[in-house]
């Protein structure tokens, strides 16, 4: 028993993890077109834009729920305490997607009053985005915690640190979101894509560094964590395969690549989450609580993990298949509209 | 943990979830009948069925839309709202919330995709085998979340241990005791409401003399549907309110508003109860009638409100009113079914107006049932959020009054408004109809930009003028 105690929580915490950065690539991707929404005023560009997320945008949100239930199933001390930490920017961030999500299919049964649906697409992804950033930054500061219990104040959340992550996300997102439309538009809608690609994608990577500097340099836990050896070592190749994905995204911009940006605007996402996770494991909410204190009951844990065991590769293959029957570049006019 | 902020948050919780299931409600049913429609289409080739599916896959698209988004929030709202929820009752409920999302979520969202736009990328058969998988994902969703409310009316299968719950056998905890009857009554519930609006929708075309033939279509399903599931539903919500008399004693009486456990109790078909003077004002009831179908026996006895301390008691009123409201219309339904099903048999069923005019209205009817259904249930477990585990009050989440209000706030008004166009799109894409060029339109045809969508899209537009 004192051997499931420890590795199952451990097991979930690279659950949670997959699931998290599954998220963050899939609707990164998403969010990002809408975030990109306002640079492109004609209507039939937005058409494009939108109908290549159209058949997705659905599943991927999913893994947004199955990042909240996730912590809820195996942590939920860490749930109880998170969620009224970060109580309105995740509300903030919820309605955001309403409207977000609801806009998908108002727009096209609003036409052609449809102005409101495309404000309301663009809004709401890009309010969302960077809430979602703000609670990140929330969350690497910490919660204050006693007795197991949030305790601190209502604005807690927000801080210069937070207010950077948020802008930190959209960014993020919108490289997402444009290398993306590289890859699956042509046209006048790719050619702007890539351009704006090329200006996002500095921007990215200075927050990047920022973030990666700001860490070690205000929590005394993560500097060690990195800065002394051997870990020092162990861990040099991440912001080395960063660099690395980073110069190649661009070179592939300036070469005219496809599919090349996206693939290594994706390898930067990994690798800033690797990132992170090195920065604070074991905590779940750092640095208060760890994976083991925040653990569901081993047997809840097990009965769950069972289902993942079966499940998460039955949906893994069924959503390639959604996405390889929508390959290619978005063909003009498709959707059943 | 002030008295205001947990009332505020109960309020939020209603609110939200109570717009939530209006969408499920629909497209539970909806996804049945869009299957079922290219089921049948795919064995008889009859174009017409295509077309129907073709137009009900629209108005499932923006419902369903509306329920995907209100469900993400629900589903955080149990830890922004009530996060000792989590703590206290987590071990049990989260794994019944994570089956939720690994087996129903996924597939609906990701075969949603397919359903919504592969017409012309997958074939038929592909095509229609997304749609099940569609179907099949919303009951699935339906079965491990009414398993996990289940739970929280009469739990079993757990064990608590420093007021926390484990579990210990989890097939007693999915299949707790009132979990049989409450997935097959709101099963039923989805598909009557899903029925009525089609019916409605068929008697609407009929009145105005358009599409006729997907009319009568519309008309025999819907119809057929509610004379077989009205009645139906009248039984397992009997068998429904007996569970619940053994395990809720409290939420009975309640419904009954039936003070004195000392005496037989009469069916009240219309009072004012009034909790501070534990009795009803302006009563009009049955003798005994209440006894009889819950005891089944004329001078059987169940406990009254007084039979519990005033902190155990539900609040009577809105449980009482809600009663009466889901079990009126489910007899209204009976009766549209019967009646119905009586004019098909004579030939009458598409031409006789006096019928069809209030069929074509009766839409709402099945959304109003659920509601109060819910509210029934729900209100009707208070004080507890798990019974005899866990206070509602207990489970509230840390935060404070003025922001929650805040975002209750925000939560009406944009719900409103998200709530109000929606229905205006679903109604000018029923005005529309089931009309245009039902089959392949873009394949093949040259890319000029915004061909297809954008024509049905203008297309929608001239329908309403
Ligand atoms: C009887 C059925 C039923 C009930 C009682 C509920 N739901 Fe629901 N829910 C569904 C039936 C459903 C569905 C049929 O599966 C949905 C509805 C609309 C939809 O389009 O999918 C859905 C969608 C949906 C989603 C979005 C899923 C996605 O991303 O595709 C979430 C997160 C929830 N729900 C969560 C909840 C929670 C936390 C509830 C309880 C408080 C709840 N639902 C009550
Ligand atoms: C979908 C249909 C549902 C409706 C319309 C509904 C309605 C309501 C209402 C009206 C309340 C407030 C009761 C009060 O405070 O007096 C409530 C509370 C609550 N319900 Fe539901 N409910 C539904 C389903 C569910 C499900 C499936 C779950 C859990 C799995 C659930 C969990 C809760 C919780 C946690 C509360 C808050 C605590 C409380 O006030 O009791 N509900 N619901
Ligand atoms: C015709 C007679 C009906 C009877 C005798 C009946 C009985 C009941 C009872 C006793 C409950 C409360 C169960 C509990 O919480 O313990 C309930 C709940 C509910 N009813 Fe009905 N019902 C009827 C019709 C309907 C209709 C027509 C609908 C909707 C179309 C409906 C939808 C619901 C829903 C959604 C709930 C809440 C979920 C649940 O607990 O099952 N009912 N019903």
């Amino acid at each position: 028993m004192e051997d499931t105690s420890y590795w199952l929580p451990l097991i979930w915490v690279a659950i949670l993890g997959v699931a998290v950065a599954l998220y963050v690539v899939l609707d990164g991707f998403d969010l990002g077109i809408g975030i990109l929404f306002p640079a492109s005023p004609e209507e039939a560009d937005r058409d494009q834009m939108m109908n290549s997320v159209a058949p997705f945008w659905d599943g991927n949100e999913t893994w947004l729920v199955l990042g909240g239930g996730g912590l809820l199933v195996a942590f939920p001390l860490a749930y109880s305490i998170i969620m009224p930490a970060v109580y309105l920017p995740v509300i903030i961030m919820l309605l955001a997607l309403v409207f977000r999500g609801v806009a998908f299919e108002f727009r096209w049964v609003a036409k052609p009053h449809h102005q409101i649906w495309d404000l309301a697409f663009a809004g709401g992804s890009i309010v969302a985005s960077f809430m979602q950033g703000i609670i990140l930054g929330a969350l690497l500061e910490g919660p204050t915690v006693r007795d197991g219990v949030f305790a601190g104040g209502t604005f807690d959340w927000l801080s210069p640190f937070s207010l950077l992550t948020g802008v930190a996300v959209v960014a993020g997102y919108a490289l997402l979101g444009a290398t993306w439309l590289v890859m699956k538009t042509d046209g006048e809608v790719q050619t702007q894509a890539r351009e704006q690609a090329k200006r996002i994608l500095p921007l990215v990577l200075l927050a990047l560094v920022i973030v990666s500097l700001w860490t070690p340099f205000a929590v005394p836990r993560i500097f060690e964590r990195w800065f002394t050896l051997p870990n020092f070592l162990i861990l040099a190749p991440v912001p080395l395969l960063t660099a690395y994905a980073a110069w190649s995204c661009w070179s592939a911009l300036h070469a005219g690549r496809d599919t090349a940006p996206f693939v290594s605007t994706i390898a930067l996402f990994l690798l800033g989450f690797i990132g992170l996770a090195v920065s604070n494991l074991p905590y779940i909410v750092p640095p208060n609580v760890d994976v083991w204190q925040a653990a569901a009951h081993p047997s809840s844990q097990l009965f769950m993990l069972i289902g993942v065991l079966i499940l998460l590769p039955v949906i893994l293959a069924y959503t390639v298949f959604v996405y390889w029957t929508f390959r290619g570049k978005v063909r003009a006019g498709e959707g059943y509209h | 943990m002030d008295l205001d902020a947990t009332f505020l948050a109960r309020i939020q919780f209603a609110f939200t979830v109570s717009f939530h299931i209006i969408f499920p409600s629909f497209t539970i049913g909806l996804a049945a009948f869009i299957a079922t429609l290219l089921v049948r289409w795919r064995m008889t080739g009859r174009e017409h069925l295509h077309r129907l599916a073709r137009f009900w896959t629209k108005i499932f698209a923006v419902s369903f839309a509306m329920g995907v988004v209100s469900g993400i929030v629900l589903s955080y709202e149990f830890g922004t709202n009530w996060s000792g929820f989590s703590r206290i009752v987590g071990n049990v409920l989260g794994p019944l919330l994570g089956y939720e999302v690994l087996t129903a979520f996924f597939l609906e969202a990701s075969f949603l995709g397919i359903m919504l736009f592969g017409w012309n990328r997958v074939s038929p058969n592909l095509h229609v085998t997304a749609a099940v998988l569609v179907a099949i994902g919303t009951s699935l969703s339906a079965f491990w979340i009414l398993a996990a409310n289940s739970w929280m009316q009469t739990p079993a299968g757990h064990e608590v241990r420093a007021g926390i719950a484990y579990p210990v056998s989890w097939f007693e905890i999915i299949f707790n005791p009132s979990f049989p009857y409450r997935f097959s009554h709101m099963f039923t519930a989805a598909y009557l409401t899903t029925s009525l609006v089609v019916a409605a929708v068929g008697a609407r075309y009929l009145l105005a003399g358009r599409f006729i033939e997907e009319s009568k279509t519309m008309l025999r399903m819907g119809i057929g549907m509610v004379a077989l599931l009205a009645p139906l539903q009248l039984v397992i919500g009997d068998m429904h309110g007996l569970n619940t008399a053994k395990h809720q004693p409290a939420k009975v009486a309640a419904m009954e508003a039936h003070w004195d456990g000392s005496k037989p109790a009469d069916l009240v078909l219309f009072a004012i109860p009034s909790e501070t003077e534990e009795k009803n004002h302006f009563e009009i009831a049955l003798p005994n009638i209440a006894s009889l179908i819950i005891t089944h026996e004329w001078e059987g006895l169940f406990k009254g409100l007084k039979d519990f301390a005033p902190e155990d008691r539900p609040p009577v009123k809105p449980v009482f009113f809600a009663f009466r409201i889901m079990v009126g219309l489910g007899l209204l339904m009976i009766a549209a079914g019967a009646i119905g099903a009586f004019l098909w048999w004579r030939g009458a069923l598409f031409h006789t107006r006096w019928f069809l005019w209030p069929l074509s209205i009766s839409w709402p009817a099945g959304f109003i049932a659920i509601l109060a259904g819910w509210w029934v249930t729900e209100t009707g477990r208070q004080p507890w959020l798990a019974t005899g585990i866990v206070r509602t009050a207990e489970a509230a989440s840390p935060v404070s009054a003025g922001a929650v209000l805040t975002t209750l706030v925000l939560f009406v008004l944009i719900y409103s408004v998200v709530f109000s166009m929606g229905i205006y799109y679903i109604n000018r894409l029923i005005e529309k109809g089931p009309a245009g060029a039902s089959v392949k339109p873009p394949e093949g045809v040259p890319s000029r930009p915004l061909s297809a969508a954008e024509e049905a899209a203008h297309e929608a537009i001239e329908g309403t003028r």
